[in-house]
């Protein structure tokens, strides 16, 4: 638990503040990635080099631009004149506030339990690729026919139907 | 706070408490994807967290649990943004609280 911990977490923890509190939405995006780049850090930080890079490749790469390009797409980068909060903010807000409150207390109460310092596991990139191509094939396949059928869904649902009101 | 493994799950936690209160607050379709995405990041964060402080980490099996859980991760972002652009594009707004066509 040191300094580094604490300063990552705190540029995640910030980030993600930072993308559901800020008022244009393209600044959310931009808080967003810093969110992203914060949690890639935390994984590095937790020896999980492989993950670290594939959510700074999937997520400040490939979603962060889909996230800019949705917002520019169906412009809103204007602010709402009756503000970006919905009536019932207050309800969702004690909802999530309780939500913590009891993982927090999960959390603590496990503390004397969970594990103390472990060594660092030796897990090279080449391991993750046997386990991928061996144990774990079956859902790397359906993983590969998922992204198929949503890459085909997104681009049918957004297609644009031109001659159908005619 | 005695173990490295709980400073871990507390700002998982608090991610995911952010991202849900993004989720349920916010009055546009995006921010709630944004949320979302939030959500399922801050259950990554445990899931790597509890590999790498886990009795077997070299079975790998939450590093599997979280690859997978980013690559649907990614499936549902694409399919939800362009659910949100099909729907800007019938009624000119992504304001959730003007999309009550199907109340009844």
């Amino acid at each position: 638990m040191g300094v580094v911990f604490y300063l990552i977490s705190a540029l995640a923890v910030g980030g993600a503040l930072a993308a559901v509190l800020l008022k244009k939405l393209v600044h959310c995006a931009l808080a967003l990635t810093l969110a992203f780049f914060g949690l890639a850090l935390l994984f590095l930080q937790l020896d999980a080099q492989f993950a670290g890079f594939v959510q700074i490749l999937v997520y400040v790469g490939a979603v962060a631009i889909l996230v800019v390009f949705a917002i520019l797409l169906t412009r809103g980068s204007e602010v709402p004149a009756e503000g970006v909060f919905s009536k019932t903010w207050l309800v969702g807000l004690v909802i999530a506030a309780g939500v913590f409150a009891v993982l927090a207390w999960a959390v603590l109460q496990a503390g004397p339990w969970l594990p103390t310092e472990a060594a660092a596991p030796a897990v090279t990139v080449n391991d993750i690729g046997h386990a991928l191509m061996s144990r774990y094939v079956l859902p790397l396949q359906i993983i590969a026919v998922l992204l198929t059928a949503a890459l085909l869904g997104a681009v049918i649902v957004a297609m644009h139907e031109k001659e159908r009101t005619k | 706070m005695a173990s490295p493994l709980s400073g871990y799950l507390l700002v998982a936690a608090l991610i995911f408490a952010i991202g849900l209160a993004g989720a349920l607050t916010r009055r546009n379709a995006i921010l709630v994807l944004i949320g979302i995405e939030l959500m399922l990041n801050a259950a990554n964060l445990n899931l790597i967290a509890f590999w790498r402080y886990g009795p077997h980490p070299e079975a790998l099996t939450g590093m599997m649990f979280a690859i997978f859980s980013i690559a649907v991760a990614a499936a549902e972002a694409a399919v939800g943004l362009g659910l949100v652009i099909s729907i800007h594009r019938h009624t000119q707004t992504t304001d959730l609280e003007q999309m009550n066509r199907m109340k009844g």
